[in-house]
């Protein structure tokens, strides 16, 4: 038996922690009869008339590469969507870079903007990509933890708390995966302060900004004064479910979108063009199906955290997303412990809060982009569950 | 009738699923169970729910025969009551689940059930097609329902995704 560390694998790879999350997806795929809220995508297949405008693109031969910073007309449509749904306005020649997904957006971003040593303030719980990306990036990611006490909000003198010499940006989710937590306007304008004052860039992650259920989604970028140090990530993956698509994009001043065109153009070239082609299609005849899908997220979200509740699970009502992250506490079992034996007795598969950071822990997160009837299912089982512990 | 934002919220759930229980409504709007019961009740009694109703794939039930046929009928309108009177006269055989006045090159659009496509060409035949202000009758029989009203009746609703992702 080898158990010697490979040498081929550099040495930052190989001290990289797996995600977490990998433990649970083995454990569960080897059940049958498992409900899962563990899954963190929407459970809408792409709308009918998107996926036939991209089969038509492919029966018409668009198959080629695209510009490397993505169809012309599509960050057109991008810049368009950006202006009415967000109130920011940018350039599609300078400031849109179409990207693989959300995920390759955050990658460019770090690469472009951290010299080896540099800090990106990471807030947590967050998703599990950020920190290793900075790492990668050569970067030092510096965690800072939103508390359940405040609902998972952070609060402007923790980050201070952490802000140095050498710290570059912030990364800010909201609404948050896995919390579904969304910092309003004045909650913005204070961490909008403090990049001001030191001078920081905030890399916004806005991918699920659409779904949002009580007050109106403000963008970072629309504070006054941000634009200009914002990096806004988005996506179609979670607004539009078009997550097996790999389509994101990047809107940032024409200085760092033009570093970041370089990374993006030398490792992948461009976004599948097909997917363009589907995207543009969304973003001009898609409307009514964001509107739809919200307002089915809205009910179960309702539904699921009152069920929580009242299973004894207590749970902050999301502003966003479409995760519920309820308190495990009252069991007295590590989030570990406890999304284990839910899944090997009861078979609900929930994602333990620890691995999304320090502050998860005593928390799980529960998606509810399932059915209402595997909702009702899960909650019985769940109840069930701590009846007997 | 204007409603409010929870009544059509309502009206939208049990749309998709009547058998939904009224406490599983009222946690979905977020509204107490009272409140609900309530507008439910109101929404009856202005006959804005006019029935719940449950959509069966009868060709899936064994010694269940049955046909369903779309017939396109010219007829001469008449005067005072225009195409009121022969639509009425038409749509009160039991026979006949749905009557429609169209534009375009015909006028009435029938939807009828009968267990055989005997039973239907009967049914044109000696009933429809003698009706004085019928001129002519075009009928299509149904041979596979594909969908009905929104519903796909053999959705592909396998979940595709993965167990666990981030």
């Amino acid at each position: 038996m080898h158990s010697t560390k490979s040498t081929y694998v550099s040495k930052m790879v190989s001290e990289l922690k797996p995600s977490g999350i990998r433990k649970f997806f083995d454990l569960a795929a080897g059940m049958d009869g498992v409900i899962s809220l563990g899954v963190g995508e929407p459970d809408f297949v792409t709308s009918w008339h998107v996926r036939e405008a991209a089969i038509a693109s492919l029966e018409q031969g668009y198959t080629s590469y695209t510009a490397n910073a993505g169809l012309l007309e599509l960050r057109e449509e991008i810049a368009n969507y950006m202006k009415t749904q967000f109130k920011v306005e940018y350039s599609p020649d300078t400031e849109i870079i179409v990207t693989v997904g959300a995920s390759s957006a955050i990658d460019i971003a770090m690469r472009t903007i951290l010299d080896p040593g540099d800090e990106v303030i990471v807030i947590e719980p967050c998703f599990v990509s950020y920190t290793p990306m900075v790492t990668l990036a050569g970067g030092v990611a510096v965690t800072v933890q939103a508390l359940k006490e405040n609902d998972f909000k952070i609060q402007p003198n923790q980050l201070k708390a952490v802000i140095t010499g050498k710290t570059k940006a912030i990364m800010l989710c909201s609404p948050n995966n896995p919390t579904g937590t969304m910092l309003n306007t004045e909650e913005l304008q204070a961490i909008a302060d403090l990049a001001i004052e030191y001078d920081l860039l905030i890399i916004a992650d806005e991918i699920y900004a659409e779904l949002v259920y009580d007050e109106e989604y403000t963008s970072m970028a629309a504070i006054e004064g941000m634009q200009e140090r914002t990096i806004l990530v988005s996506g179609f993956s979670k607004s539009f479910a078009m997550t097996g698509w790999r389509l994101g994009f990047v809107c940032a001043p024409p200085e760092i979108s033009e570093a970041m065109l370089k990374i993006h153009q030398y490792a992948l070239m461009c976004a599948s063009t097909t997917a363009q082609y589907g995207a543009l299609e969304a973003l001009r005849n898609g409307r009514p199906d964001v509107d739809e899908m919200v307002k089915s997220y809205r009910r179960r979200r309702n539904y699921i955290v009152q069920s929580l509740n009242e299973i004894g699970l207590t749970c902050h009502a999301p502003g966003g997303a479409f995760y519920a992250f309820p308190s495990i506490e009252s069991t007295g079992l590590t989030s570990q412990e406890f999304a284990e034996q839910l899944l090997l007795k009861e078979g609900v598969a929930v994602v333990p809060g620890d691995v999304f950071g320090e502050s998860g822990e005593g928390h799980i997160r529960c998606s509810y982009a399932s059915s209402l009837e595997q909702l009702q299912e899960a909650v019985k089982r769940m109840k069930y569950f701590i009846d007997s512990l | 009738m204007k409603l409010t934002n929870n009544e059509l919220e309502i009206v939208e759930i049990l749309e998709k699923n009547a058998r939904i229980t009224t406490e599983d409504i009222a946690k979905m709007i977020g509204i107490s169970v009272e409140e609900t019961e309530q507008s439910i009740k109101k929404l009856e009694y202005n006959k804005i729910i006019v029935r719940y109703i449950s959509l069966i794939d009868w060709t899936k039930i064994e010694d269940h025969p049955g046909v369903r046929a779309m017939i396109d009928v010219k007829v001469t309108p008449k005067r005072g009551v225009g195409f009121d009177d022969i639509a009425e006269r038409i749509y009160r055989f039991d026979e006949v689940s749905s009557v429609y006045l169209m534009s375009g090159t015909y006028d009435l659009s029938i939807i009828i059930e009968g267990k055989s496509m005997n039973e239907v060409a009967n049914f044109v035949s000696r009933k429809l097609s003698i009706l004085d202000s019928v001129i002519s009758t075009t009928t299509h029989f149904i041979l596979k329902k594909y969908k009905h009203d929104g519903i796909i009746f053999e959705p592909d609703n396998k979940d595709k995704r993965i167990v666990v992702s981030p």
